[in-house]
Order: C-alpha cells, then sequence, then structure tokens
C-alpha cells in the first residue's frame, strides 16, 4: 500500500504536464477558430500571432483559454477529450463495429500473441542451441544482434510486401515482424539463464553421470526460470509494438496501427490519441499478467520474486 | 578388520595448463585407501588436496600414473556412481525442497517412487533432518543445508563419501557439532571416507589416517595412521594422544613449507 502515494504523486505530476501544456499548444488554432467565430482576437490577424508563443497568446487572450481544452481538432488533446473519446470507442461501440477500439484491439491483439509464440519459442530454442552447440554460439549469437539493429520501421513494409506478392497477407505477415521484436530479448535472457549454474552445480551432476538432458531438465532450465521472465516481458511489450510497427506502413484498415494512422491522416487526433492510450493500457495489461504469473511460479518454485 | 584396499594412487602427477604456463598441481603422489578408512587430506592451499579428490572422483584427469577406485578407473567408477560427492558449498537447487534435493541424484540413477521416497527419510534420519523434507533450503541454516547436502550424497548408498571441505564455510562450535555427527555416521553405515580439511583439531578428531601435503608442487609430505581409538567423544581433543598426533600434523605441515622458500 505504501507504493500507492508515490504512483499518485508521478500520475498527478504528468496530468498537471499535460493540463498546463493543452494551452500554448493549441493556443494559434483556437484564435484561428475564434476569430471566424466572431469572437475578439488580438492580435487580429493570423501572421500578426505568428510572432507569438502559445504562452504569449493565451496571456493576450485569457478568455479564449477555456476553448483550447474543448477544441475539436486540437494539436494536443486535453486528458478529458481522449478519456471520452476512449469511452466513447470503448464502451459506446459493439465490439464487432469498426469504429469500436475493442475490435481494434483484437486486431492488434491477435497477431502480438501469435508473434510472441513464434519469438518466444525461437527464441528459447535458439537459446538452447547457443548453449549446447559452440558452433551455434558463434554463428547464431552475432546474427541475432545484427537483426535488431536494422530499424524495424524499414524492415516491416518489405516484410509486409513480399509476403503479400507471396499470397501470405493479414495476421502472419504482422506476427512475423512481432516475433522479429520478441526473441530477442528471449535469447539474451535465455542464453545467460541456461548458462546461470556453476561449475560445482555442474560438477555434481557429473559424480552422478547425469546424461545432457537430464542436467537440462533438472539443473538449467528451472535455474533459467527468473531469466525467462524478465526476458518474457521484455518480449510481450516488444510484440506489440512490432505489430503496431507493422501495420502504420501498409495502409492497414483495422489495428491500433491503422487507428493511429487514419487519425493523422484525417485530421482526427482525438482519433491517434485514444488508439496510442489503449495500446499502452494493453501493454501493460499483458506486461502485469506476465508479472502474476512470474510471482505465483517463481513462489510455487521456491524462489521468491523481488 | 577387513584390510582390502579400495583407492589406490601410484606416482600420480597433474600439471594444469593455464595462461601464466603450467602449474604442477599433484607430482609422485602414492596413496593406498582401505575399505573403513576416515582418511583426511590437510594441507595449506596449492597443495593439491582437492585435486586429488578430484581425481578420486573423475572430475580432473591425472596427466601420468595410475589411480584406481573399486578396483576401476575413476571414471569407470563415476560411471557406477560408486562414491557421493559433498562441495564445500551446498549446492542445494533453491527450487527444490529438502526432499527434492535428496531425490535429485535419485531421479537421475532411475529409483522408483517409492523407493525414492523410503530413501529420503532414511539419509534424513541419518543426518538429523526428520521431517524437514518439505523446507526450502533457504527456510534452514548454513549448517543444515550442509547436512541435507551430505544426506543428499548418501541417498545412492555409494560406498565411498568423498567430502571436500564440506565444513569450511561453518563457524565452529556448528563444525565441532557436525564433526561429531559424521562420526556417528560414518560408524553406522561403515563407509570408506576421503574428507578434506585444513583444520588441524578437524583432521586429527575425525580420521583413521591423515595425509599431510604441501605444495608447489603438490604431494604427500607425511602420512600419519591415527592411534586413537574409533568411539571418540569430544573430550578426546584434550587427551595427550590427540596432542601428540596434532603435533605430528603440524611438524609435517611445516617441513612442507620450509623448503620452499
Amino acid at each position: 500500500m505504501k507504493s500507492v502515494l508515490p504512483i499518485l504523486t508521478v500520475i498527478a505530476a504528468i496530468l498537471l504536464f499535460w493540463v498546463v501544456s493543452v494551452v500554448p499548444m493549441n493556443m494559434h488554432l483556437v484564435a484561428d477558430q475564434a476569430q471566424r467565430d466572431a469572437l475578439v482576437v488580438t492580435p487580429d490577424t493570423p501572421a500578426a500571432r505568428q510572432d507569438y508563443s502559445g504562452t504569449g497568446l493565451a496571456l493576450r487572450n485569457p478568455h479564449l483559454i477555456p476553448l483550447t481544452y474543448t477544441f475539436v481538432r486540437p494539436r494536443l488533446p486535453s486528458p478529458h477529450q481522449v478519456a471520452g473519446e476512449m469511452y466513447k470507442t470503448i464502451f459506446g461501440q459493439k465490439i464487432t463495429s469498426k469504429r469500436s477500439l475493442v475490435f481494434h484491439g483484437w486486431v492488434t491483439l491477435a497477431p502480438t500473441l501469435l508473434g510472441f509464440l513464434i519469438g518466444t519459442t525461437l527464441g528459447i530454442l535458439l537459446a538452447v542451441g547457443i548453449v549446447y552447440s559452440r558452433v551455434m554460439d558463434l554463428s547464431v549469437m552475432p546474427w541475432a544482434i545484427v537483426s535488431q539493429t536494422i530499424p524495424i520501421l524499414a524492415l516491416a513494409p518489405m516484410v509486409i510486401v513480399v509476403l503479400g506478392s507471396m499470397g501470405v497477407q493479414g495476421l502472419i505477415p504482422k506476427s512475423i515482424i512481432a516475433a522479429y521484436l520478441s526473441f530477442f530479448p528471449v535469447v539474451v535472457g535465455m542464453v545467460k539463464g541456461l548458462r546461470g549454474p556453476d561449475s560445482m552445480q555442474l560438477d555434481l551432476l557429473r559424480t552422478y553421470s547425469a546424461s545432457k538432458s537430464q542436467g537440462f531438465w533438472a539443473l538449467r532450465l528451472p535455474a533459467s526460470a527468473p531469466y525467462l521472465f524478465a526476458s518474457l516481458k521484455i518480449g510481450i511489450s516488444a510484440s506489440l509494438v512490432g505489430t503496431i510497427v507493422a501495420e502504420l506502413p501498409t495502409g492497414a484498415r483495422a489495428g491500433f496501427g491503422a487507428r493511429m494512422l487514419v487519425g493523422d491522416q484525417y485530421g482526427q487526433p482525438l482519433v491517434s490519441w485514444a488508439a496510442l492510450f489503449a495500446a499502452a493500457i494493453t501493454a501493460a495489461a499483458l506486461v502485469g499478467a506476465f508479472s502474476v504469473i512470474e510471482r505465483i511460479t517463481l513462489k510455487r518454485m521456491g524462489m521468491n520474486a523481488s | 578388520m577387513n584390510q582390502q584396499t579400495i583407492i589406490t594412487a601410484r606416482n600420480l602427477d597433474l600439471t594444469f595448463e593455464t595462461n601464466d604456463g603450467p602449474v604442477h598441481a599433484l607430482k609422485d603422489v602414492n596413496l593406498d585407501i582401505n575399505k573403513g578408512d576416515f582418511v583426511s587430506f590437510i594441507g595449506p592451499s596449492g597443495c593439491g588436496k582437492t585435486t586429488f579428490l578430484r581425481c578420486i572422483a573423475g572430475l580432473e584427469t591425472p596427466t601420468a600414473g595410475e589411480i584406481s577406485v573399486n578396483g576401476m578407473t575413476p571414471d569407470e567408477a563415476r560411471r557406477a556412481r560408486a562414491y557421493g560427492y559433498v562441495f564445500q558449498a551446498a549446492g542445494l537447487y533453491p527450487w527444490r525442497t529438502i526432499g527434492g534435493n535428496i531425490k535429485l541424484p535419485l531421479e537421475i540413477m532411475g529409483f522408483d517412487k517409492a523407493e525414492q521416497a523410503e530413501r529420503v527419510q532414511r539419509v534424513l534420519d541419518l543426518v538429523d533432518l526428520t521431517g524437514f523434507d518439505r523446507k526450502f533450503p533457504w527456510q534452514l541454516s548454513g549448517g543444515m543445508q550442509q547436512r541435507a547436502s551430505i544426506a543428499r550424497a548418501l541417498a545412492f548408498d555409494a560406498d565411498i563419501l568423498l567430502m571436500d571441505e564440506p565444513f569450511g564455510a561453518l563457524d565452529e562450535i556448528v563444525r565441532d557439532h557436525l564433526n561429531e555427527q559424521l562420526l556417528q555416521l560414518w560408524a553406522r553405515t561403515e563407509k570408506t571416507i576421503a574428507f578434506v580439511t585444513h583444520s588441524i583439531p578437524e583432521a586429527v578428531y575425525l580420521s583413521t589416517k591423515i595425509v599431510v601435503m604441501s605444495p608447489r608442487p603438490g604431494r604427500i609430505s607425511d602420512v600419519i595412521e591415527s592411534t586413537l581409538p574409533r568411539e571418540r567423544p569430544l573430550d578426546i581433543r584434550d587427551s595427550s594422544e590427540f596432542i601428540e598426533i596434532a603435533h605430528r600434523v603440524r611438524d609435517g605441515l611445516r617441513a612442507g613449507h620450509s623448503d620452499d622458500v
């Protein structure tokens, strides 16, 4: 319970910063609109107003400040506008509707989970290979690292287009991008975890004349559990980012990425912001779910998760 | 008493190749260990006592000479699971209960479930940890953890017990207590024990045979057959016989040191 106060303090500070920023960010747009609506604005030409900062303009037109919080197409929407848009699109629509964020959320979540599953499986297999085979250690690891230096934004359209030309569309291409981002933390974490047991613990197994597979199941795999969970939490959020990036440059019509793009292109910032927040909340929920599984699993294994 | 020799080392040599050049860890080591012996290896660090124990266990391979355990090479003996090994740290798996840790070798060696459970109870009784099988290692003190690791080494009934400074990390009160328990356990199970230590009282109190070793290169400088009776209460350490043996061990250690100045 004692962690509640610091958390609330940080949230309050972020909200305050946001609320204060809304005024200068939207002031010029609001002033232009107010003039069209025949309100008094100083100075009275758009060109003259460009000489002022957002804050300066707000100080000269204090009567316009409330309007910055309710502006229809703001540069920076106010928190209650985003919350309202989210409420409308999450609870105010049938979840099968194309306007429902739940619908778009599922469109993004499905490839995220599939990609995460592929990436995690691949990551664990690669890590086992790297730990048990010197050839794989020397050959795979450099490529795994290089793969993560390529900007995903450059790679995603190529993967989507190439797969599209081969007739593969929808879930699979997005999952591949998600897997591409999520396998790496799993490889790194699992290699570290599987190599965790010290020489004494390995010698102990030798005195039992244990086979390699017995050593893997009895010692290396359980020893790597804490590392695996740390990797899974990074991997699942990386998967979500990968899926959203895969939706951005390819004209996808559904999903969080598509909503962000549509909002941007059609001048509906609220749509973008609502999608952005929904994605962040989804990521937090996924990571939170893994934290709970981690705590339960490690506790059952007799290890105290911190 | 049956004086069957079960461990024999002849002209044993072991050189480690390191980045700083070769290290002569063992030189010309000759030793016989009889069935039922309690043999201590004592000497300063770098004298090769642990290395020799690891050679017996087949964890290191000598560069020259011969060593046999139960009439086999150490590697064959290791595969035949001829010995239990106790390390300096208990090394219990934190994700297994005490019972689960003791079951580890039994699972690897393919004992059936009923026998595993029966053996766990039996060795827990032997090390005085009855009722602790469901506890996790972190719930036990260091001394209790080390006892659990001894139970783990006893679980599969190997005739030989190899112990590498098992009580080195424990305080003296706990160590005295465990020494006493170890003697009782040795008397009850009639195992052959090879025990590495750097404590003179520990070596004299426990052993029927004390092997004094000296460093650079690691070699045996003296082998002392103890004249103490097998039955040893803790206060035997105040007897003149005990002090005399301790003196001889100390002389042996000093002699080993003087010639490498």
